[in-house]
């Protein structure tokens, strides 16, 4: 026993029933659910336990279902499913790289491949599933792999670089998902599938044909109806597949993608009933032929039936987790297999009974080649359940139908409309989310009944990213957000809570359409938008607002007499107010990067000025204590020395942090500093809704943390990879890559659409991670306007971003060079007093300004 | 307007009427205190200087407009607004803020005393 600290002999676990021990064979995706809803548990004070888990993979567990992203430049990080530090926090304990190989269940206990031995008073499965690899002669060959570890992907990875050629064996969903695997490491991809059409499971003839067209359209070989005889060396390839039919086709790598089967090796040896085909039985409780011993997952044989999705496996957790501590709130009691995804970005969903096998069963088809688009709607024979449908190329109706389905909803008369697409920019008919009952779940893979989602909208959560964080709908896969948002537009209006988005009393407009008002309108002043638009006088809320908007449209000097007005605080003395109505300077550092004569400058300014310093964290330096009539003073030294403004007081671009990159460091693969500063001298002076970060990174080790801002540009062997959208603060959101190993010009290009789209659509405040989050199709969405140019809109959003950057002046230098702006940085208009209130107090050299109870002290 | 504030026992002068841009403020010296002039709507109005939430003397520097009928001046710092008419908080109507008296006498702002 190399390892004897989990059983220490004067503490065994088993004997203290007040906490009992559970212990998980597998960190998959489903382990790990399970895992975190028995934390979830303990943690509402459902009984205390002691989880062990075991994890055969050098990794905790990750997103199986978005495995091919991996090669679209997410990393593993990206893709684990873990909040990092959940094990550490919550004590549980992972024996990383250790397979279960012993189950000793008299004694109850576990023993691992290192020679781990543990004690359980619970048991769980999750071992999940294995490829099934057809026995073909030649199967055994290098260069043939199967789809289903991070493992294989980075041997598939490898092997790409050697050849040309890629085939998937089976044209089931995880096949497609691995040819989109190939496709993305540049081999001309092949599927191979032993059925005449794809996806036969899920899908009929007909959409299984509209499938194909599409897939083959984006370039992706389809082979159906081949069955694979032998794999001998090929004479231009490493492979060369023999079929029956006497046709071969020759490729350098092969991955078998044929279905899966249940990994039930250990229970069956250690004499947990199997059923006939594989797979632990399991009851309505998720339990096996042992009392104390649970199954879930792809391993688990629940009523003759293995559940190969992720959801079924997550709900097998949930009645497990509820058996354990004997909540019982519920069971497990078969799934719908109904899905919907997005293969080689094509829609692709299936709902029941697809096939239109139920008796008496009828269907509605719609094609359209034009759009290729397929939909067939199954029903019953009184044309009043559906039973079924099959969509490709426009998953739009899914939500509703697998509602109507799932809730056994009555049809309305003309069911057919259900699929038709509108016309005349008419609504398609729905069902309406007002009929579904509350028991409805919307979000599959979390589990969010409508209820849920009822109760939180009356609870106050009324936009929908503050629905997904207060319920976690829509935040997996995504495929329920439409439905959420329809329930929560339903919701509101029902209630009576008209969304008043208009951004005050003065515009009864949203912050996104004052913006396309002054853009189309050509309009210069708020006063003429005031004259056109509103009424009043105006406000806090919409001066800075239309300020911002008349900012980044038309780039005039901000404090022109018309402008001055509008500007919030900061900006109105272009420096950052303190709490004793000081202020604070920053000059612009591009990329952090500065010269000693310079940050000398920076030193002896502070000293004359008698100004606090501290470095920020945008890697500048800040000096602090400033009065109102010291900063033309303190500019006109610092403009001299070869400084401009660094913006720190305006919702505006702030920095772009940066690591040395490959200048200096042994590891940069890229230039990270000359990258930072081209960005930061490009966008330095936007104005926008809120403030904009950026960083740099010269390599994957990601020093400067771009992940975790507005705009993160990572250096790769090949270019750079963009990430958007993040944010630290007090709410961190990790950024999403968009796209990856771009050259300079194209991630200019995509910044560029980015920031422009961000500007147009944003409301007032809102950060790009809350934006994002409250967008309709989310980060998918901004991706397919940024990088495919979805809405047509790319080259106007660059010209729009060209204004800008032709049109940057230093604001300061423009207001030391005016003497009647100057004249308005004073503390009094009628003396040359200044605030006779300031005071300071020296701290560790340097001051500070007194507290209330110091002054009080003085007098 | 640099010179000193040419007082008598009625009023202090504050500045040219032209220098305050419509909507903007400007602080002013007056008897020893600090007030805030604004011009709004056609109106020369003011108020102490001194914000009463964060305890800085910068009222001047924040944004005028009206809420509800009421014009009002928001603080810089915290942006509550204070009605500048009536000195009174919006948003703690405790809080009360001295206003003073304007005039404005061939195109010259004074505050009365």
């Amino acid at each position: 026993m190399k390892n004897a600290k989990i059983l220490e002999p004067d503490a065994p676990i088993s004997a203290n029933k007040e906490k009992q021990t559970v212990v998980v064979i597998g960190n998959g995706m489903v382990g790990h659910k399970f895992i975190e809803q028995l934390q979830e548990a303990k943690a509402a004070g459902q009984g205390d336990y002691e989880i062990i888990t075991f994890c055969e993979e050098p990794l905790l567990a990750y997103d199986r279902v978005h495995l091919s992203e991996y090669f679209g430049g997410k990393s593993a990080d990206d893709l684990s499913l873990v909040t990092p530090g959940f094990y550490e926090d919550n004590g549980i304990k992972v024996l990383l790289n250790e397979k279960a190989t012993g189950i000793d269940r008299d004694a109850k206990t576990v023993t691992g491949s290192q020679g781990t031995v543990v004690e359980y008073d619970k048991l769980v499965m999750a071992t999940g599933s294995y490829p099934f690899v057809p026995p073909v002669p030649g199967k055994e060959r290098d260069d043939v792999f199967v789809y289903r570890t991070i493992d294989d992907l980075d041997q598939m990875m490898e092997c790409s670089k050697r050849g040309k050629v890629g085939v998937v064996v089976g044209g089931g969903l995880l096949g497609l998902e691995a040819a989109n695997a190939l496709k993305n490491l540049g081999l001309e991809a092949h599927v191979v599938e032993f059925a005449p059409g794809l996806m036969g499971v899920q899908l009929d003839q007909g959409g299984s044909d509209m499938l194909r067209t599409k897939i083959e359209e984006l370039g992706v070989q389809v082979h159906t109806s081949k069955n694979t005889q032998q794999i001998v060396d090929g004479d231009d390839c490493t492979h060369r597949m023999e079929f029956a039919d006497g046709t071969s086709l020759e490729t350098d790598m092969i991955v078998f993608s044929a279905g899966i089967r249940p990994q039930d090796e250990l229970a069956r040896e250690f004499g947990l009933e199997i059923g006939e085909r594989g797979g632990i039985i399991i009851d309505d409780n998720c339990i096996t032929s042992d009392p104390n011993v649970y199954a879930i997952g792809e391993c688990a044989l629940y009523d003759n039936m293995i559940y190969g999705l992720v959801a079924p496996g997550y709900a097998m957790a949930q009645a497990a987790v509820d058996h354990i501590t004997g909540s019982l709130k519920s069971t497990f009691a078969g799934a719908d297999m109904s899905t919907k995804l997005k293969l080689l970005g094509v829609d692709v969903c299936s709902i029941g009974d697809a096939h239109c096998r139920t008796e008496g069963a009828q269907a509605y088809t719609f094609v359209d080649e034009t759009a290729q688009t397929y939909k067939k709607l199954v029903v019953d024979a009184d044309k009043k359940r559906v039973l079924g449908a099959v969509l490709v190329g426009d998953g739009d109706a899914y939500g509703n139908l697998l509602q109507m389905k799932l809730n056994d909803m009555d049809l309305p008369e003309t069911p057919e409309a259900l699929i038709l697409p509108s016309v005349d920019g008419e609504a398609a008919a729905g069902l309406g989310v007002d009929a579904l009952p509350d028991t409805a779940q919307i979000c599959s893979c979390n589990n969010v009944t409508k209820g849920d989602l009822c109760s939180a909208i009356a609870s106050g959560c009324t936009d929908m990213g503050q629905l997904k964080d207060c319920t976690k709908a829509a935040t997996a896969c995504g495929g329920c957000a439409a439905l959420t948002k329809q329930v929560l537009d339903n919701e509101l209006e029902k209630q009576g809570i008209e969304v008043d988005k208009s951004i005050c009393e003065h515009f009864a407009y949203t912050r996104q359409e004052l913006e396309h008002i002054i853009r189309v309108e050509k309009i210069k002043t708020f006063t003429e938008l005031m004259e056109k638009h509103g009424e009043g006088h105006g406000c806090d809320i919409c001066k800075p607002t239309v300020g911002s908007i008349l900012a980044s449209t038309w780039n005039e000097y901000v404090l022109k007499p018309q402008h001055s007005v509008l500007q919030d605080t900061n900006d109105r003395a272009l420096a950052n107010m303190q709490k004793n109505g000081t202020y604070s300077v920053v000059p612009r550092v591009p990329g952090g990067e500065i010269t000693p004569d310079k940050l000398i400058v920076l030193g002896e300014v502070a000293k004359k000025y008698n100004l606090y310093t501290k470095i920020t964290g945008g890697q500048r330096i800040d000096l602090f204590g400033a009065q109102l009539h010291e900063l033309p003073l303190i500019w006109e030294e610092l403009i001299a020395a070869g400084f401009e403004t660094g913006q720190a007081y305006g919702k505006s671009v702030r920095t772009v942090k940066s690591c040395v990159g490959s200048t200096w460091c042994r590891y940069g693969v890229q230039d990270s500093v000359g990258m930072a500063i081209f960005i930061e001298e490009r966008y330095k002076g936007l104005r926008s809704p809120h403030k904009l970060k950026f960083a740099v990174s010269g390599c994957t080790r990601e020093c400067a943390e771009a992940q975790s801002k507005d705009v993160g540009v990572i250096a790769t062997e090949n270019g750079w990879n963009l990430y958007v959208s993040g944010n630290g603060g007090m709410k961190p959101r990790h950024a999403d890559l968009i796209a990856s190993d771009l050259d300079d010009e194209t991630l200019i290009k995509y910044i560029d659409r980015y920031l422009m789209f961000y500007i147009r659509t944003a409301d007032r405040l809102q950060r790009t991670s809350v934006w994002t989050e409250n967008l309709e199709g989310g980060v998918d969405y901004i991706r397919e306007v940024v990088c495919e140019d979805s809405l047509g809109i790319g080259a106007e959003l660059e010209e729009q971003m060209e204004l800008i950057v032709d049109t940057f002046q230093c604001e300061w230098k423009t207001t030391v060079e005016d003497p009647e702006r100057r004249k308005h940085f004073q503390h009094f208009v009628n003396s040359k007093e200044t605030d006779s209130n300031i005071k300071w107090v020296d701290e560790r050299g340097q001051i500070r300004p007194a507290q209330k109870t110091e002054l009080e002290a003085e007098v | 307007m640099n010179a000193v504030a040419q007082t008598n026992d009625l009023a202090t002068q504050v500045c040219e009427l032209d220098f305050i841009p419509e909507h903007g403020g400007v602080c002013a010296l007056v008897e020893g205190q600090q007030v805030a002039v604004f011009k709004l709507g056609g109106k020369v109005l003011a108020i102490d200087n001194y914000d009463p939430f964060s305890e800085a003397y910068v009222l001047s520097r924040g944004i005028v407009g009206d809420l509800k009928g009421q014009l009002v001046i928001a603080s810089p710092v915290y942006k509550q607004h204070f009605n500048l008419e009536t000195g009174v908080c919006l948003e703690d109507e405790e809080v009360t803020l001295k206003t003073w008296e304007t005039e404005v006498v061939d195109g010259i702002v004074y505050v009365k005393h």
